[in-house]
C-alpha cells in the first residue's frame, strides 16, 4: 500500500444505516457522506439520537447489533470496509484503525493490568514483539502525561483514577499507530478539571503522531478546541459541515444556530436577600460521615424564598451528601437544619407530612427515578393524593394542571409509561412530580448533567418560570459553571467536603477568587479554538512565574 | 413386542409426533391470535412454537383437571373389572392391581396432583415473597434474622427434610402442603430478596421513602410491579419442583394416600407390570413429564421476556 497525501484517508459515501425495533427497521444515519485526510480530525456533533456514534462505529465498517448497513460504502484507504471479510477488517482494526470509548472504565478489562492489555493489540497484529511494546507504552504514557509512567503500566484499572484510564486507554489505541481513531466522547463523563488533562494530552498525540481522527461529542466547546472541521448531526441527516472557525463564526443552518445559542440563556440574577428575612432553609454547621469517613465537615449556607443557590465541586466534593442531609436520608453527626427557622428532624422516618411535603427532590437519572411499571399519571397524582388527599374528578384536574405547567398535553402523556418518554419529557415528570406536593424548596440534584445542550436549556428555563410563578427556593447541585451562569442567584463552592467560597453569582464571577474557584472557572470549555492552547499557556506561565520565586 | 420395532420405525414414530406436536401449536396460537382481544393477541403473536404447545398442554390439563368427573367413563375409586386388565375394550387403558379403571385414574390423578401442587406452590410464593421483598425494603436485623433462617432450612436435603417432618407430625395432604411449601418458600425468598435489593436502590424507591409511603405502599406499588416478571417466572419452575416432590412423596408411600388417584402412587402400584413389558405403569410418569415440559416451554419464553433479550 502507498500512503499518497492526496487520496483522503476515509470516504463515507452516501451511508444509510438501519436499526431494528419491534420487527420492523427504521433509519438511524439517512445518506450521511464524509471525507477524511490524513492528520485531520473532524468533529461530529449532535444530540443524543443524532446517530453519532453509529456513524463513528461505521467507520470501522462495524455495526451494532441490531444494525446493519444497509446501502452506502466506507472506504478506508482504497479498501471498502462494507462488504469486507471478516479477516481484512480484523487485520485493519486495532492496528490501522483504533476506538476510544466513552466509558474507559467499562472497556478495560479489570482482571488485567494496564500494560498487558496496552502489548496486546501490537504482539496480535505481529507489529512488535511483546517488549518492544512495552517499552513504546512507557513512552506514550510519558507523551499522555500520566504520572509514573514507567511503573503505572503495572496497576490494575480500578487503582488508577477515572481521567489517567481515559489517558491509558488513547495510549493504548496508539499501540499501533495508526491512521485514523474514533473517539467516541472520551471526556463526557469527567469533570472539567480532569476534562482539561485529557483533551491536552489527546490533542498533544494526535498532533505528534499525525493521527487522523473523529471526534464524535455533544459538547461544542470541547469540539472547537480538537477538530479542524466539524459536521452537525440530527437525527441522522446532516445538517452541515464546515472548517472550525467558520462554523464557529457563521453557521448556516437554523438548527446549528440553534445549537450555538444554547448557552446565552441567563437569568437576570435575584438581589441579595434580605439578611433580616427568615431563610427558608438554613444548613447549620453541619458535619456528616458514612462509617468512620467523614464526608462533610462544618458546612453552613442559606436558602431564601424565590432564590436559587447552586452548590458546585467536582465529583466527592459533597455536594449530593448535603442533599442527603437536608433530605434527612443521613442525619448528620453534628449541626442542624433549620426549615423556616424551626429544626428539622435529622431522620427524614421522624419527620411530619408536612415537613416532607415542602422539601422535594429532583433527581439526576430520569431513568431510575420514574418507576417504569407506573403511568406518567399515577406517578405525578400519588403526591397529590397522599399528601392533598384529592381523589376522582378532583385529582384528575390537578394532575392535568400539573402536566400543562411542565408543558406536556396530558391528553397525550397520562397514560405512557416512563419508557414511552424522551430524556426530557422524563426530566419533565420528574418536576411535575416535585411540584404534586406543593413544596417550598426543591433540591435539584445535577437536574440537567444526563441531557443534550438543547433539551438542558428548556428544563432550565421551565425551572427558572416555575419559581417566578410558585415562589419556590432552589438548591441546585451541579458541576457544570455554565448551568451555574445560567440559573443561580448565589453560589457555594465546595471541595473535598466543606465549603470553600459563597457568596451572590456576579461576585463569584468575577476575580479575585479562591484558587480552587478560579481552577473551576478557568476550566469551563470556551465556544474559543484557541481557548485549550491559549489556557495551557498561561497555566504554564503560572507554574514557571511560581517555581522563580 | 417393543422389541420387535425396528430403530427406524421408532424414529419415523418420534418424527410424526414432533410434527402433529408443532402443528397442534401453531393452530393453537393461530386460532389465540384470531379469536382473542388485542392485548392478549398482541402477546400470542410474540410466543414462540414452543410456548404455544405449553400453553396448549397446560389448558388441556386444566380443562382436564376442572371437568374430571364428566370426562372419566368410570368413578375415581371404582373397582370395575379385575386387576391388570390389557387395554381395549371397556377399559381404554386396562385397569391397575386393584381393578380399577386406569383412564380414570389417570382423569383424576390430574385434579389431585396438579391441584395440590398448584396450591402448595401458591402458598410457597406467598410466604416467601412477601417475607423476601419485606427482608429487602426493611433490611437491617429483620432481614439478617430471616435470611439466616433461611439458610439453615436450606442447608437440610430438601427431601431428606420433608420426609422427617412428615414422619414427625403425619402424612395427610395438609401436612404435605405445608411441609412443601415452606422448603419451597426458602428458595423464593432468596430470589424475591435478591430480587428486590436490585429494585430498592432505585431514585423512585428514594422518592416514595421521602414522601413518607408506608412500608405496604412500597412493596406493593412500587417494587411488586417491577419484580413480577422473574417472580413469575420462578412461579412456573417452582410449580415443577412441587410437582416432583409431590410425586416423589406419594412414590415413596408419605404422600397423597390411597384410595386417591394420584400419578407418583400409580407408578408405583403398577410397578410389577413393566417386568412384562407392559408400558401402563410408565403413562402417570409420562404425564408428569409433558406437564413439566410444557411449563417450562412457557417458563423459558417469559423469562426471555422480561430479560429483555432478543435473538
Amino acid at each position: 500500500m502507498t500512503k499518497t497525501s492526496n487520496t483522503p484517508l476515509l470516504t463515507i459515501k452516501d451511508l444509510y444505516i438501519e436499526g431494528r425495533a419491534d420487527e420492523t427497521w427504521s433509519g438511524i444515519v439517512n445518506g450521511v457522506s464524509l471525507t477524511l485526510n490524513r492528520g485531520e480530525v473532524l468533529g461530529l456533533i449532535g444530540e443524543s439520537g443524532a446517530g453519532k456514534s453509529t456513524l463513528g462505529l461505521a467507520a470501522m465498517g462495524y455495526t451494532r447489533d441490531g444494525c446493519r448497513i444497509s446501502s452506502g460504502s466506507v472506504t478506508f484507504d482504497g479498501t471498502d470496509l462494507v462488504g469486507a471479510p471478516g479477516k481484512t477488517k480484523r487485520h485493519l482494526l486495532g492496528s490501522r484503525i483504533a476506538y476510544v470509548a466513552q466509558s474507559a472504565a467499562a472497556s478495560f478489562n479489570p482482571a488485567h493490568r494496564l500494560i498487558d492489555q496496552f502489548t496486546e493489540a501490537p504482539v496480535q497484529h505481529g507489529t512488535s514483539s511483546r517488549d518492544v511494546a512495552a517499552k513504546d507504552a512507557v513512552d506514550l504514557y510519558q507523551r499522555m502525561r500520566l504520572p509514573d509512567p514507567e511503573t503505572i503500566g503495572f496497576r490494575y484499572p480500578h487503582q488508577v483514577s477515572g481521567g489517567q484510564l481515559q489517558r491509558a486507554m488513547t495510549a493504548m489505541a496508539m499501540a499501533c499507530r495508526p491512521d485514523l481513531i474514533i473517539f467516541d466522547e472520551p471526556t463526557t463523563a469527567l469533570d472539567v478539571t480532569t476534562q482539561i488533562e485529557v483533551l491536552a494530552a489527546i490533542r498533544n498525540i494526535v498532533d505528534q503522531f499525525q493521527t487522523a481522527a473523529i471526534y464524535i461529542t455533544h459538547d461544542l466547546a470541547v469540539v472547537a478546541q480538537m477538530a479542524d472541521r466539524i459536521k452537525v448531526l440530527l437525527r441522522g441527516d446532516e445538517v452541515e459541515e464546515a472548517e472550525t472557525a467558520a462554523m464557529l463564526a457563521s453557521p448556516q443552518e437554523d438548527y446549528t444556530k440553534s445549537l450555538w445559542a444554547v448557552r446565552s440563556h441567563a437569568r437576570t440574577e435575584q438581589p441579595a436577600a434580605d439578611r433580616a428575612e427568615m431563610p427558608v432553609l438554613s444548613v447549620q454547621n453541619v458535619t456528616a460521615a458514612y462509617g468512620p469517613i467523614k464526608v462533610l465537615h462544618d458546612v453552613s449556607f442559606d436558602i431564601h424564598k424565590r432564590r436559587t443557590v447552586a452548590v458546585v465541586g467536582e465529583s466527592g466534593s459533597g455536594k449530593s451528601t448535603t442533599a442527603r442531609v437536608i433530605t434527612g436520608l443521613l442525619p448528620p453527626l453534628e449541626g442542624q437544619v433549620l426549615f423556616n427557622g424551626s429544626a428539622l428532624p435529622p431522620n427524614y422516618k421522624t419527620r411530619s407530612g408536612d415537613q416532607l411535603r415542602k422539601v422535594q427532590m429532583i433527581y439526576q437519572m430520569a431513568d431510575t427515578a420514574l418507576n417504569p411499571k407506573q403511568t406518567v399519571g399515577q406517578i405525578v397524582g400519588r403526591p397529590v393524593q397522599f399528601y392533598l388527599g384529592l381523589r376522582g374528578q378532583a385529582l384528575r384536574d390537578r394532575v392535568a394542571e400539573l402536566l400543562n405547567m411542565i408543558e406536556l398535553e396530558p391528553g397525550d402523556f397520562l397514560e405512557r409509561l416512563p419508557s414511552e418518554l424522551s430524556g426530557g419529557q422524563k426530566q419533565r415528570v420528574g418536576i411535575a412530580r416535585a411540584l404534586a406536593a406543593e413544596p417550598q424548596m426543591i433540591i435539584c440534584d445535577e437536574v440537567t448533567s444526563a441531557l443534550d445542550q438543547i433539551v438542558a436549556e428548556g428544563i432550565l428555563k421551565l425551572l427558572d418560570r416555575l419559581q417566578g410563578e410558585l415562589d419556590l427556593a432552589y438548591m441546585f447541585i451541579t458541576h457544570d459553571l455554565a448551568t451555574v451562569k445560567a440559573i443561580a442567584d448565589e453560589v457555594v463552592v465546595m471541595q473535598s467536603g466543606k465549603v470553600i467560597e459563597q457568596g451572590q453569582k456576579s461576585a463569584m464571577f468575577t476575580p479575585p477568587h479562591d484558587p480552587y474557584t478560579e481552577l473551576l472557572l478557568s476550566s469551563v470549555p470556551e465556544m474559543d479554538p484557541d481557548w485549550l492552547t491559549d489556557l495551557l499557556k498561561r497555566r504554564a506561565d503560572d507554574a514557571n512565574a511560581y517555581s522563580k520565586t | 413386542m417393543a422389541s420387535s420395532t425396528p430403530v427406524w420405525m421408532i424414529l419415523i414414530y418420534c418424527t410424526i409426533a414432533f410434527g402433529c406436536a408443532a402443528a397442534c401449536a401453531f393452530a393453537f396460537r393461530t386460532a389465540v391470535i384470531a379469536s382473542m382481544p388485542g392485548q392478549v393477541s398482541k402477546l400470542a403473536r410474540s410466543m414462540p412454537l414452543s410456548a404455544s404447545f405449553g400453553a396448549l398442554i397446560i389448558l388441556i390439563y386444566v380443562f382436564v383437571a376442572l371437568f374430571a368427573p364428566w370426562i372419566a367413563p368410570f368413578g375415581e375409586r371404582e373397582v370395575v373389572g379385575a386387576q391388570y386388565l390389557p387395554w381395549g375394550g371397556d377399559y381404554l387403558l386396562g385397569t391397575d392391581d386393584l381393578g380399577r379403571d386406569m383412564f380414570t385414574r389417570l382423569i383424576y390423578g390430574a385434579r389431585n396432583t396438579v391441584g395440590i401442587a398448584f396450591a402448595t406452590t401458591l402458598l410457597a410464593f406467598l410466604g416467601g415473597a412477601i417475607l423476601g421483598l419485606l427482608a429487602a425494603v426493611v433490611g437491617g436485623w429483620i432481614d439478617e434474622l430471616l435470611s439466616r433462617i433461611v439458610d439453615i432450612l436450606m442447608a437440610i436435603p430438601a427431601l431428606i427434610f420433608a420426609l422427617l417432618l412428615l414422619t414427625i407430625f403425619g402424612t395427610s395432604i395438609v401436612n404435605m402442603i405445608l411441609v412443601i411449601a415452606l422448603i419451597d418458600s426458602t428458595r423464593v425468598f432468596r430470589l424475591a430478596r435478591s430480587v428486590a435489593m436490585n429494585i430498592v436502590v432505585m431514585d423512585y424507591i428514594e422518592a416514595a421513602r421521602l414522601r413518607g409511603e408506608g412500608l405496604g405502599y412500597l412493596v406493593v406499588r412500587e417494587i411488586l410491579p417491577n419484580a413480577a416478571a422473574p417472580l413469575i417466572a420462578e412461579f412456573g419452575l417452582r410449580f415443577c419442583f412441587v410437582f416432583l416432590s409431590i410425586s416423589a412423596l406419594s412414590f415413596l408411600g408419605l404422600g397423597i394416600q390411597p384410595p386417591t388417584a394420584d400419578w407418583g402412587s400409580m407408578v408405583r402400584n403398577n410397578a410389577t407390570l413393566i417386568t412384562f413389558g407392559d408400558v401402563t405403569p410408565l403413562l402417570p410418569a409420562g404425564a408428569i413429564a409433558l406437564l413439566t415440559v410444557a411449563v417450562n416451554f412457557v417458563v423459558d419464553w417469559m423469562l426471555h421476556r422480561a430479560s429483555g433479550l432478543k435473538e
